[in-house]
């Protein structure tokens, strides 16, 4: 980038150099989109993979097994070798138009005029504040995020005893860092009656890690001036309450949507998962505005995040081509143990939605769920699946069960129980 | 005899403190500001609603009454000179019974006996066009125009910052702990050393009783009072287009919801006293307090997520008025019970207190050598933001180098910080100059370089 501050015209404007909008970026190179422009805001693309560094990644979308760092360079590469510009510590801070982003950078300030707009801007864990947890406020305070960010990149040491909040799959990772670093994991809370992915690792897993799990609990309460010292931790049921020394409290999972840029576009957002409400083909309610990756599914595994880029890619290409934007018909609404469902518009005659699956989330540990889809207060199909739910981690639905959705009977109920 | 360290020495560098400091500063005069704590404005003053009251609703005919109406004038015109951010939102407070609404006329008449005419009541459907997010219920209200929202942090890093300039020396880690007053001399005490000087004042806030008892006074007891606060995610900033004030009952100033000048709203504050003077966490109770008032205040403002929990302590004591009296046997001014209203005042306490120097004899003559005009780095929403400007990133690329991303804090002005008169010491610090790390994320995606700038900036300390 030469030109300083001004005008910059492009064919599709990515909004983050995450998994998703790396990948996004690559496939419309390799569709012979022209100009491809990714703005990310952080000094290297590559989003959260970049400070993750165990491995588990890049399983469904590059049929290998990587660390994050290793992943977040390998799609990077492939961005740039297909020759979509990646333009770095450029942080897109609003809108200027209905396809028009004002981008701020060491550079300069841009307005990005762009055809098409992905928004791809990732998820954040909730911390602290937003859990109205009360207390003092004390350094030693962390979300994984941050924790895996202060180790990794900043060469940062974690305390010598922590707490964790969640049992979600991240929280393990903090697990494996917290390790990494000697830092002796003294307690796991979750408010559940089961430590919702433990529920679902394997019994080596669980005995390889030994960490000590505090279901239906809850951390109410931080205590230390400078330092952390200890926390309160409450028994939902029995109301019991006690103290657990530590010098770390990492707060994991819970996750919120990137989707600041989103509502300020007065983009539908759904409020239970925060998420962008999109239609099988990612489009999201303003034209030529598309999203994928964890902004708009908080959050599942960053291969999924990168099929999503493959999967916009067509849908993209395609709306270039033609210039039409169709609301998809029907809604889908989440019921029973199911807390949302994406996509969040559906047309049941369109195209399947990346991966032929249906994403959400759970609200409790189901061995063996069966999902209800209803409309009109017809029931239209039921099936029992052979994979579990557990909240704390995606939960995946096949396509298939939308088969009799019709287009003009309202909206669509999907029940998990 | 040896030199004096001073002539003055001002005890506690909070708003009120570095107001006093920046004020004298303007004379000939040496002055000395300590601060027990690491850093100024570390206490009450950085932890409030951030209301530029017009005092509408003082006792008429009190000291406190007297100095809001005048600091509240008085700091508009430093803000705007200096380039301290302020946001004439206006205030509108709400009836929400029939008792409630029948004060409004009183509050109206009290506002007048405090020089306040600009207030107006207005009826539901008003109250309504006005903020449509409130909840039911509500049967009328009371416009206050005047009531606007400022930053209190650069505040009194302004009036700090302006008195260091001017030649105050500042010293921080500073607890005073006894004084020794003798017929020209009083020496301050405290564990890093001894200090002389002619006259002490006493800003010390939460601490000011105890200095005070150190002159042989027992004219007040400090009982804290807690105040707690919820602040909202900047996306909940229009569901709060004014100031929403509750009717004052006998127990205080109540709930309000206010937007601030970072772009958010505030919820907040609760009113407990409590006996621990540096006991500054929120509670269980609190917060669940708040939720409840909240839901039924503006109960889509309880969809959005809270970004921040505070609490700070009102100075309270058994007077209902501000104590500022001066002892010329002893070259002592206090100036203390400072409750809810010192931002405000901050500066129309110190033109007071300079006042009363002067009856007391002490000889102020105006320097003509003061430094030339200042700016404070601008934290308002609603005002040009380096990120923003095109020209200040084309002249240096850091301020197009954005470190924080929820309060979009630039390289520039995290440097900026780092190379001021009076450079932050931690993370707290650095937020309340730059905003950093104060947004949404709390630290998800920036927490670990800002520290790490931290760490840089202590190990190139000398
Ligand atoms: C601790 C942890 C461990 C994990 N472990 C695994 C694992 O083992 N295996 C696995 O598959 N997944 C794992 N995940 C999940 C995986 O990291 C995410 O699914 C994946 O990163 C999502 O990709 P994304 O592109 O949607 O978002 P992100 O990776 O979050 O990328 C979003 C990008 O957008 C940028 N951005 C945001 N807003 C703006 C803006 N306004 N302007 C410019 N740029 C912007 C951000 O800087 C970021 O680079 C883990 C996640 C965490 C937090
Ligand atoms: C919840 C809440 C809401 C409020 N809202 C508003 C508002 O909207 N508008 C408004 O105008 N006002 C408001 N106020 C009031 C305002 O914040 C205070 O009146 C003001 O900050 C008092 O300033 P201060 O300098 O007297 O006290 P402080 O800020 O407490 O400063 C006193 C300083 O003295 C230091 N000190 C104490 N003892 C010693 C010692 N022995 N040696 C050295 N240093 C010492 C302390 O460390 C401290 O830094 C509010 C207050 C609270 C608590």
């Amino acid at each position: 980038m030469t030109a300083r501050s001004g005008d910059l015209h492009v064919d599709v404007a990515v909004i983050g150099g995450g998994p998703a909008g790396l990948s996004a970026a690559t496939h419309l190179r390799a569709a012979g989109v022209g100009d491809v422009l990714i703005i990310e805001r952080e000094h290297q693309a590559g989003g959260i993979p970049r400070h993750s560094q165990h491995t588990g990644y890049g399983i469904r979308d590059l049929h290998r097994v990587l660390n994050g760092p290793a992943y977040a360079a390998e799609l990077v590469a492939r961005a740039e070798a297909c020759g979509a510009r990646i333009l770095t510590g450029a942080m897109a801070t609003g809108w200027s138009g209905p396809l028009s982003l004002d981008v701020t950078s060491p550079s300069g300030v841009y307005r990005v005029h762009a055809r098409a707009v992905i928004i791809a801007t990732g998820a954040r864990e909730r911390p602290r504040t937003a859990r109205m947890v009360a207390g003092d406020r004390p350094s030693g305070v962390y979300t994984t995020g941050q924790l895996q960010n202060a180790t990794a990149i900043w060469g940062q040491h974690p305390g010598s005893r922590a707490v964790i909040v969640g049992a979600e799959l991240v929280s393990w990772s903090a697990v494996m860092t917290l390790r990494h670093h000697r830092c002796h994991v003294a307690l796991m809370t979750t408010q559940y009656a089961r430590a919702e992915s433990y529920a679902a690792m394997t019994l080596p897993g669980r005995l390889l890690l030994g960490v000590r799990v505090a279901t239906r609990t809850q951390v109410v309460q931080i205590i230390g001036k400078d330092r952390v010292q200890a926390v309160r931790i409450t028994h939902l049921d029995s109301g019991k309450s006690a103290l657990v020394p530590c010098d770390t409290v990492v707060f994991t999972g819970d996750w919120i949507a990137d989707n600041e840029l989103a509502r300020a576009h007065e983009v539908a957002v759904d409020p239970t998962s925060s998420g962008i409400i999109v239609d099988a083909g990612l489009r999201t309610s303003a034209a030529g505005v598309f999203a994928i990756g964890n902004v708009v599914h908080p959050v599942d595994t960053a291969d999924v995040a990168a099929l999503d880029g493959v999967h916009v890619a067509a849908q993209v290409a395609d709306y270039l081509h033609h210039q039409s934007w169709a609301t998809a018909p029907v809604e889908l609404q989440a019921a029973g143990a199911l807390r949302w469902v994406s996509p969040g518009r559906i047309d049941p005659s369109g195209p399947a939605p990346a991966r032929s699956r249906l994403l959400g989330w759970g609200s409790t540990v189901l061995r063996t769920p069966t999902i209800t889809v209803e409309q009109g207060g017809i029931c239209l199909s039921r099936q029992k699946l052979v994979w579990p739910m557990s909240p704390g981690r995606a939960f995946r639905m096949p396509w298939s069960i939308l088969a009799n959705v019709h287009p003009s009977r309202g909206p669509a109920t999907i029940t998990v129980a | 005899m040896k030199a004096l360290d001073a002539e003055v020495v001002v005890i506690g560098a909070g708003v009120v403190g570095s107001a006093i400091a920046k004020e004298l500063s303007g004379y000939r005069l040496s002055v000395l500001m300590v601060e027990a704590r690491p850093d100024i404005g570390d206490a009450t003053s950085k932890a409030n609603t951030a209301i530029l009251h017009t005092g509408f609703d003082a006792s008429p005919g009190s000291l406190e009454s007297r100095l809001v109406a005048r600091g509240y004038g008085l700091l508009r015109d430093y803000a705007g000179r200096v380039g301290i951010p302020i946001e004439d939102t206006g205030a509108l407070l709400v009836a929400w019974d029939d008792e409630q609404l029948s004060v409004l006329p009183k509050l109206q008449a009290k506002a007048k006996a405090n020089g306040y005419d600009a207030t107006q009541i207005v009826d539901a459907d008003a109250v309504y066009a006005r903020v449509p997010a409130l909840g039911p219920g509500a049967l009328g209200g009371l416009l206050v125009p005047g009531e606007s929202i400022i930053c209190p942090w650069t505040t009194n890093l302004a009036y700090a910052t302006e008195a260091v300039r001017a030649g105050v020396q500042l010293r921080r880690n500073w607890p005073v702990e006894r004084i020794e007053v003798n017929d020209q001399v009083t020496t301050v005490h405290g564990p890093a050393g001894d200090m002389t000087c002619r006259w002490v004042i006493n800003a010390a806030g939460l601490g000011a009783d105890r200095i005070d008892a150190m002159f042989g006074y027992e004219r007040f007891a400090i009982v804290p009072r807690k105040g707690e606060l919820l602040v909202f995610d900047k996306s909940a900033r229009a569901l709060a287009p004014v100031i929403v004030l509750p009717v004052p009952s006998a127990k205080g100033k109540g709930v309000l919801i206010s937007p601030t000048i970072f772009g958010n709203v505030m919820l907040g504050p609760t009113s407990q006293n409590i006996t621990d003077r540096t006991d500054t966490a929120t509670t269980v109770d609190g917060i669940e307090f708040l939720r409840r008032k909240g839901m039924s205040l503006m109960p889509e403002l309880m969809m959005e997520e809270v970004t921040a929990m505070y609490a700070g302590l009102r100075a309270s004591t058994q007077h209902d008025d501000f104590i500022i009296e001066a002892d010329l046997a002893q070259r002592y001014v206090v100036a203390g019970g400072i409750r809810s209203t010192g931002l405000t005042a901050s500066l129309a306490i110190a033109e007071h207190i300079v006042v009363l120097l002067n009856e007391a004899g002490l000889r102020l003559r105006a320097r003509q050598d003061l430094p030339g005009p200042m700016r404070m780095p601008n934290l308002g929403e609603g005002f040009m933001r380096p990120y923003r400007d095109e020209q200040r990133i084309a002249a240096d690329a850091r301020y197009g180098d954005i470190v924080c991303f929820c309060e979009r804090v630039s390289l520039g002005e995290i440097h900026d910080a780092f190379a001021s008169d009076i450079p932050p010491v931690d993370l707290d610090g650095l937020r309340r100059r730059t905003r950093a790390v104060m947004g949404r994320c709390q630290g998800f995606y920036c927490g670990a370089r800002v520290q790490q700038l931290l760490d840089q900036c202590a190990e190139e300390r000398p």
